[in-house]
């Protein structure tokens, strides 16, 4: 309808542009150009698209006495279609990393705690756990109804097995380190230990006991990541590489493995011996690789997705005009920034660096180019973080021009000026969007402070190369999102040991204060410890936080009981898709 | 005779295809990053472990040689980045359906290109013609990034005839859209060279010959010149197939279709060796067979050319 109306715009258009250019319009030429210059004006052929209201017709959300949604409000047909990124490396939970895999995993395991549609930590398969008074013994209750997708049950000799898989070098995990927390675990994995030695026992069969390095208030937050998850053993012994695969999978989750159709989709089926499986409601979940982000939209619009995994930059302002109401922007757990090389000069004067990142316009980075609802960063651990507030730098509260001046006064001090000039190295991997940020902050160095700043972009893995070898990087692009809530994860970055310390902070007072967090059983002060180590940073300013990521995703509206949240954690088994009732025509 | 030749050729293959497998077996090692690096590093005791696994802490020279042993048996080795997969496993899967989508859409740009180019000699400087050149050179600069959103938009978004992604079990309403979009290019191509080539071709004199006997125009198109009009296609056939089988990535991504093509851009950028050399060998063999097949057509259509 809106097409045809467009199209005799555009073909007065093909017309002067065709007799423009060889005075002979033919039928076929014409339908050519009418279908091009269709689709390059998309923007304007959606202007009369029919309001939100009148697309969708569905029924108010009601939930019965137990929690659940009404049965009379359901869909008939609960099938999920998700877009999911790229192709997941694989589905083996202790191999595997990469996001698009997490997902799928989410769905078909379950480790002893698990997360809430709002991102809560909350029992999985285990119902309850208990901590020793020193904090280094972990007691978890498994729930003895709990079962395998072939209906064995699960028991703590299967959590044994699995924790032990995961940090067993031959596994050739690219996540085992998280499970540093549990004793031995880092000499097992470096090969110096027998995985048997692992601080992980079975009491009986529904007691399991896990043993820590140290007190860490933050541990079950290990256990929600997919490193943790159980695996079946007699399927993993039986079919060794190829036991993640339909029809031989074993899995505790809400879903099981039905197809595995590589770069096509992957399709899980609701395991009838999952513990709940009477509070899941929707019975298949389709996973769909969707590299191309603008061609997802597409999908996503013809109806064939109902959950994208992203939305690119580039259809912000359409989407925002047509789409708005389905679009959901959500903080996640990251920071993107730019880091200094502080083992090169001038880069090892915190006024250089300081300098540098005040001199950054966060405010026109987030509203002008990234305009998702990015906030501007000036910490390195993100807000939201219960029982955390990440150190503001007094600057934070000053004005962009407060600041500018401060930067020049830094500069100065430095022995910078227009006679002197700074000149340095801004390196990014390939990508519009780091590009687009790295000039624009280019461009405000060279306005406010006169540094004379040139773009270097290199393919991701020549990028990282560089990065790691502290060599030749000046300025860097880089972002760091948690994989689990804790600041430490985040400030460990900067530990003198870590071998990710890219831009080569050394202080032992920051090291030595996060050793001692380390060792603080409560969480309360554990944070505190982490909160001046943090402050130690931000004077320093090895790094330049700009902004604060966010999840960003097309979800129709009948989608329902899941909920936005830090992590961006999903899973399937919370949501339901509503009835759509015939769309009542409205006049006009 | 054409046994003996083909064998010949297949034989004179090997030695090609073994330094095609050499220089990209180094050429990649040579590229600076690994297959296990990601935005976080991993800790030099993991890297270790996976090193070890895949044997990629061994001398390059060695795993060149390993390598090589593995081709000669068959197997083509894990994959790196899809850890459940054997390399065989991937192409074995993303083969056949590259097969589909490319067969068909050269099949397309073949039918429609030559009927296309040869209406266009055959009115020759009219404006049938410039129509329709026009239009085929618009094709050609159209690249299938900007195409293939644009049909999507149009048949899949608006008017929800086809789907607008995804291979479902290789439906033909899958396939539709893809290979449209996959052909126009091609198809285009194809009409420019078939028109070029039978304009000369109608005024040669063979041409000239067979009009002064008196035979009818459709014969003389049909039968005698298209057959020499068509050699220029024909060589342009063969590196169009490898290229279509295997290069059709853009396609592949936008449609979301699970063939082979991505396989070679995405394990590049993943240095995922293995599935890189994989692809690289199969497209090595192609371009061979088809260049094979291309000899003989041309044997077969023009009688100056002949085996040796």
């Amino acid at each position: 309808m809106s097409l045809r109306l467009q199209s005799s715009r555009f073909e007065q258009r093909t017309l002067c542009y065709s007799f423009a250019m060889n005075k002979c319009v033919t039928a076929s030429g014409l339908a050519l150009l009418v279908l091009l210059l269709a689709g390059c004006n998309q923007n304007a052929a959606i202007d009369d698209a029919p309001s939100p209201a009148q697309r969708w017709n569905l029924p108010e959300v009601v939930y019965t006495e137990d929690g659940m949604p009404d049965p009379s409000i359901l869909a008939p047909v609960q099938i999920l279609h998700r877009g999911n990124g790229t192709q997941p490396q694989g589905l083996d939970p202790h191999i595997t990393e990469g996001v698009p895999s997490t997902h799928v995993q989410r769905d078909l395991f379950e480790s002893l705690a698990v997360r809430s549609a709002d991102g809560r930590i909350i029992p999985g398969a285990a119902e309850r756990w208990e901590v020793s008074e020193d904090g280094l013994t972990w007691t978890f209750y498994l729930r003895p109804e709990a079962r395998w997708s072939n209906g064995e049950a699960i028991t703590s000799s299967d959590w044994v097995y699995s924790l032990r898989r995961a940090v067993t070098p031959a596994t050739g995990s690219r996540t085992s380190i998280l499970l540093k927390p549990i004793k031995h675990a880092e000499p097992i994995i470096s090969g110096q230990m027998a995985p048997e030695q692992l601080g992980v026992r079975a009491i009986d069969d529904y007691t399991l006991e896990l043993m820590l390095e140290a007190p860490n208030p933050l541990f079950i937050e290990v256990l929600s990541h997919s490193v943790s998850y159980p695996v079946h053993q007699a399927t993993v012994e039986a079919h060794g590489d190829r036991w993640a695969r339909p029809g031989v999978m074993v899995s505790n989750g809400a879903y099981q493995l039905s197809e595995l159709a590589m770069q096509s989709h992957i399709r899980l089926v609701r395991n009838p011996y999952f513990r709940e499986n009477d509070r899941v409601i929707i019975d298949e979940v389709y996973y769909y690789p969707t590299e191309d982000l603008a061609a997802a939209v597409l999908r996503y619009r013809a109806g064939e997705i109902d959950w994208t995994y992203e939305v690119p930059n580039t259809q912000f302002n359409w989407i925002e005009a047509n789409l708005a109401d389905e679009l959901f922007i959500t903080d996640w757990f990251g920071t993107y920034y730019f880091g200094f090389n502080t083992l090169r000069e001038p880069f090892d004067d915190p006024r250089v660096t300081k300098a540098l990142s005040l001199a950054i316009d966060r405010e026109i980075i987030t509203t002008k180019l990234r305009r998702f609802g990015e906030q501007p960063s000036f910490s390195f651990t993100p807000p939201g973080l219960d029982g955390y507030d990440p150190p503001q730098p007094a600057w934070a509260s000053w004005t962009q021009a407060q600041r500018e001046q401060h930067a020049l006064e830094l500069l100065a001090e430095a022995g910078y000026g227009p006679d002197n000039p700074l000149s340095l190295e801004i390196r990014y991997n390939t990508h519009e969007d780091h590009k687009r940020v790295s000039l624009a902050i280019a461009a405000m160095w060279e306005n406010t402070l006169g540094v004379r700043a040139s773009l270097i972009n290199e393919e991701f893995r020549v990028f990282l190369a560089t990065r790691r070898a502290r060599a030749i990087t000046e300025v860097f692009r880089a972002g760091w999102i948690g994989n689990y809530l804790d600041p430490m994860y985040f400030l460990e970055l900067f530990h003198s040991d870590n071998q990710q310390n890219d831009v080569g902070f050394f202080n032992e007072k920051y090291d030595a204060l996060l050793a001692q967090a380390a060792r603080t059983p409560d969480r309360e002060d554990r944070f505190a410890v982490l909160n001046q180590a943090e402050q130690i940073l931000l004077e320093t300013q090895p790094f330049a936080p700009v902004y604060t990521y966010v999840t960003r995703r097309l979800v129709k509206p009948y989608v329902r009981g899941w909920e936005s949240n830090l992590v961006d954690q999903h899973p399937t088994r919370y949501m339901f898709l509503l009835r759509q009732d015939p769309i009542e025509e409205v006049g006009g | 005779m054409l046994a003996r030749f083909i064998v010949k050729r297949l034989l004179g293959a090997i030695p090609t295809l073994l330094i095609l497998i050499t220089i990209a077996f180094f050429m990649i090692r040579v590229a600076p990053g690994g297959p296990f690096d990601a935005d976080k590093t991993l800790p030099p005791e993991v890297q270790a472990n996976l090193d070890a696994k895949y044997n990629l802490d061994q001398p390059l020279f060695t795993q060149y040689l390993n390598y090589l042993g593995s081709v000669l048996r068959g197997d083509l080795g894990p994959s790196f980045q899809y850890s459940d997969f054997t390399v065989n496993e991937l192409i074995a899967e993303g083969f056949p359906v590259s097969i589909q989508l490319g067969a068909s859409a050269l099949a397309l740009a073949l039918l429609f290109g030559v009927l296309i180019g040869t209406t266009a000699a055959w009115y020759q400087n009219t404006r049938l013609d410039y129509a329709l050149m026009g239009t085929a050179m618009t094709g050609i600069a159209i690249p299938n990034f900007v195409l293939a959103p644009i049909l999507i938009l149009i048949f899949a978004v608006y008017f929800g005839w086809l789907p607008a992604g995804g291979w479902g079990n290789g439906e033909l309403r899958n396939m539709v859209l893809p290979v449209i979009a996959l052909s126009l290019p091609y198809m285009a191509y194809v009409a420019r060279l078939t028109r070029g080539s039978m304009v000369e071709t109608l005024r040669s004199d063979f041409v000239r010959t067979a009009r002064a006997k008196g035979l009818p125009e459709w014969k003389i198109i049909g039968k005698h010149s298209l057959k020499v009009a068509l050699l220029p296609v024909v060589s342009y056939l063969g590196p169009a197939a490898a290229a279509i089988l295997t290069g059709s990535v853009v396609i592949e991504q936008i449609f979301g279709l699970p063939g082979m093509g991505r396989y070679f851009v995405q394990g590049a950028l993943n240095r995922d060796y293995t599935l890189v050399m994989g692809v690289v060998i199969v497209i090595g063999l192609l371009i061979v067979l088809f260049n094979l097949i291309v000899d003989i057509v041309y044997a077969l259509i023009d009688p100056r050319i002949r085996y040796e």
